[in-house]
């Protein structure tokens, strides 16, 4: 298909349509707007419903009914208001409805700014709503993969009846970069066994609530769930790390400056890598089974103060390599800076 | 008169403590579908805690939603599901306390959904505590002294909010005696009848006793929704808009 110019939340917004989405409920909030904008008269044009609600928790909670009636459902949003989703996220899973949730970060605690950040991946990948529970987290790092992983997002949350969310950043949804679409789609609401259409004589009713109070096996179940996710859905992007004796990691946006990094690096000798997740959650573990036997360290590169990725990074290579991090909060993360600090850890100097 | 319960209504499953006006009204919305054809098609999105025990006593397709979010989630059902008659069904304390915001939203949008909020003046499955609606005076378990409106504020009349907004339907029924429990059904009725005519937002509150919370005996407790709740909070119909202008 022919490549058009375009902002990614706008790309978001027209794969979510694209992959059969008809139902989006929300709430405007900066970085995102351009996603509710968009939907406001393109829903329109292929015949779905778009409503700006009152709050983010009539956004959330009306696309729980939406999604118990067997649309494709999606709402965005950004730290504030994705703290306001929580209620919902944490329902859609206990009443396994599949639904996509957009979180284009921004930046800092409470009201925070409209900057960029990565703040929120401990709240995208811990579950954050009340419960225990995980849901898959796309980490787009371009417009393309913006369209992309949103129109693959609605097929993860159908197979597993699960929501999925979106980790997006507010650079790659401002920013306008070309972009191809996948092919129209459409979503008959009549697809799913298990959604509410009416009882008729004889037929058992629908109960569309928590799983657990009509399960005997709850919890084996959500843990095959969850189990299978992690089989099935670890994704990432690996660049020169089968010889590389410091790898970074990073997602997002930090991680294309993490990829000029890599190359920039090589031209001078020093022997950088990447691993890049795609999924925050499933975390990519496999992945780190691929570094070489030159490998001495990783550092995190990534933009929120704690370093949050770091403690993934530990597990997944499970204290067999130290791991540093380099943070950048709202600023993107600068090549010389990376280098200067892999030189500093490969020179056994502190990071 | 008819005394044969409608096929919707699960007596084997239902749970409501003995003078409780939840399941009578659960039949009288079970006999309304019955009567307009419509027990097949009925979609209906209950709250948690007391309202949600509908979803074992009714057999149509239901959602149990967040606390204070059916409406919400009803609007979200109606989207989709346009060909269905879909209703919301919750506590006073949902409506007007935790979910406020939805139940005055769906109203200015005037979402075209039918919402029952059933007044019984108290938190009940939570024990009992201070609702909106509760009296001036009242005990309760958060008001042991009774309660204090110069603390709380005085005792919430949805119809002194919603009552002058561009919707189909606002009223207020009973069902602590025969009469009001024929004359709630009427209204019921006439708010399904809109709904199908997508008039839009239909909003019935029902007076009912919850005499485990009040320490009364089920037909004390009736006799005081007779006197003290509809003192506080008349029935009647208060929007009746008659048609989709």
């Amino acid at each position: 298909m022919k490549q058009v110019l375009m902002k990614g939340n706008e790309a978001l917004a027209e794969a979510a349509l694209r992959a059969g989405c008809r139902f989006y409920s929300g709430y405007p909030i900066t970085p995102q707007s351009e996603i509710l904008e968009y939907l406001s008269w393109r829903m329109d044009e292929v015949g779905g419903e778009f409503i700006q609600t009152e709050s983010e928790l009539s956004g959330i909670n009306m696309l729980l009914g939406a999604s118990a009636a067997g649309a494709r459902v999606l709402t965005s949003s950004s730290g504030p208001g994705y703290s306001l989703n929580q209620e919902g996220i944490s329902y859609l899973v206990a009443a396994d409805l599949p639904a996509v949730i957009v979180d284009v970060m921004r930046y800092g605690n409470g009201l925070g700014d409209v900057s960029q950040s990565q703040g929120d991946y401990w709240q995208l990948t811990r579950g954050g709503g009340h419960g225990d529970y995980r849901t898959i987290v796309l980490a787009p790092s371009s417009v393309q993969e913006n369209a992309d992983f949103t129109y693959e997002a609605f097929e993860l949350a159908e197979k597993y009846r699960h929501p999925v969310l979106i980790g997006s950043d507010a650079a790659i949804g401002q920013m306008i970069e070309k972009v191809s679409f996948p092919e129209m789609k459409d979503h008959d609401i009549d697809t799913y066994e298990w959604s509410i259409k009416g009882c008729k004589k004889g037929e058992v009713q629908k109960k569309i609530t928590n799983t657990l109070y009509y399960m005997e096996n709850y919890d084996d179940y959500l843990l095959n769930k969850y189990q299978q996710m992690e089989d099935n859905e670890q994704r990432w992007e690996s660049i020169s790390v089968e010889d590389a004796e410091l790898v970074l990691v990073a997602y997002g946006i930090s991680s294309r400056i993490c990829k000029e990094a890599v190359m920039t690096a090589r031209e001078q000798g020093i022997k950088l890598g990447l691993i890049r997740p795609i999924t925050l959650w499933p975390y990519p573990v496999n992945a780190f089974k691929e570094l070489g036997s030159e490998c001495k360290a990783l550092m995190t590169v990534e933009m929120n103060i704690l370093g949050q990725m770091k403690d993934d990074v530990v597990l997944a290579v499970a204290n067999k390599y130290p791991v540093y991090s380099y943070t950048t909060v709202k600023e993107v993360p600068e090549t010389e800076t990376i280098i200067e600090k892999a030189k500093n850890i490969l020179s056994c100097k502190e990071a | 008169m008819k005394l044969k319960a409608p096929e919707s209504i699960s007596f084997a499953e239902t749970s409501f403590c003995p003078g409780c006006g939840h399941g009578l009204v659960a039949r009288l919305i079970g006999e309304v579908m019955e009567e307009m054809g419509m027990t097949e098609k009925l979609l209906t999105v209950v709250d948690v805690a007391c309202a949600s025990l509908n979803i074992d006593t009714w057999k149509f397709d239901t959602i149990m939603a967040a606390h204070g979010r059916p409406i919400a989630t009803a609007t979200g059902v109606k989207k989709v599901r346009k060909e269905n008659p879909v209703l919301a069904y919750l506590g006073d304390g949902a409506a007007y306390a935790i979910g406020i915001s939805e139940t005055m939203y769906g109203a200015l949008r005037n979402d075209n959904v039918v919402v029952i909020v059933i007044n019984n003046g108290v938190f009940g499955m939570t024990g009992g505590q201070m609702a909106p609606t509760s009296l001036e005076g009242q005990r309760t378990s958060t008001t042991v002294m009774g309660r204090d409106v110069k603390k709380t504020g005085k005792p919430f009349d949805i119809t002194k909010m919603i009552g002058q907004l561009d919707i189909a339907y606002l009223a207020r029924g009973s069902v602590a005696n025969f009469k009001d429990i024929a004359k709630t059904k009427k209204y019921i009725r006439k708010a399904f009848e809109k709904h199908m005519n997508n008039e839009g937002y239909c909003l019935l509150e029902i007076l009912s006793p919850c005499p485990t919370n009040l320490g009364m005996t089920p037909v004390q407790c009736a006799q005081r929704v007779d006197d003290a709740m509809r003192d506080q909070y008349p029935t009647g119909e208060y929007i009746d808009n008659g048609g989709n202008q």
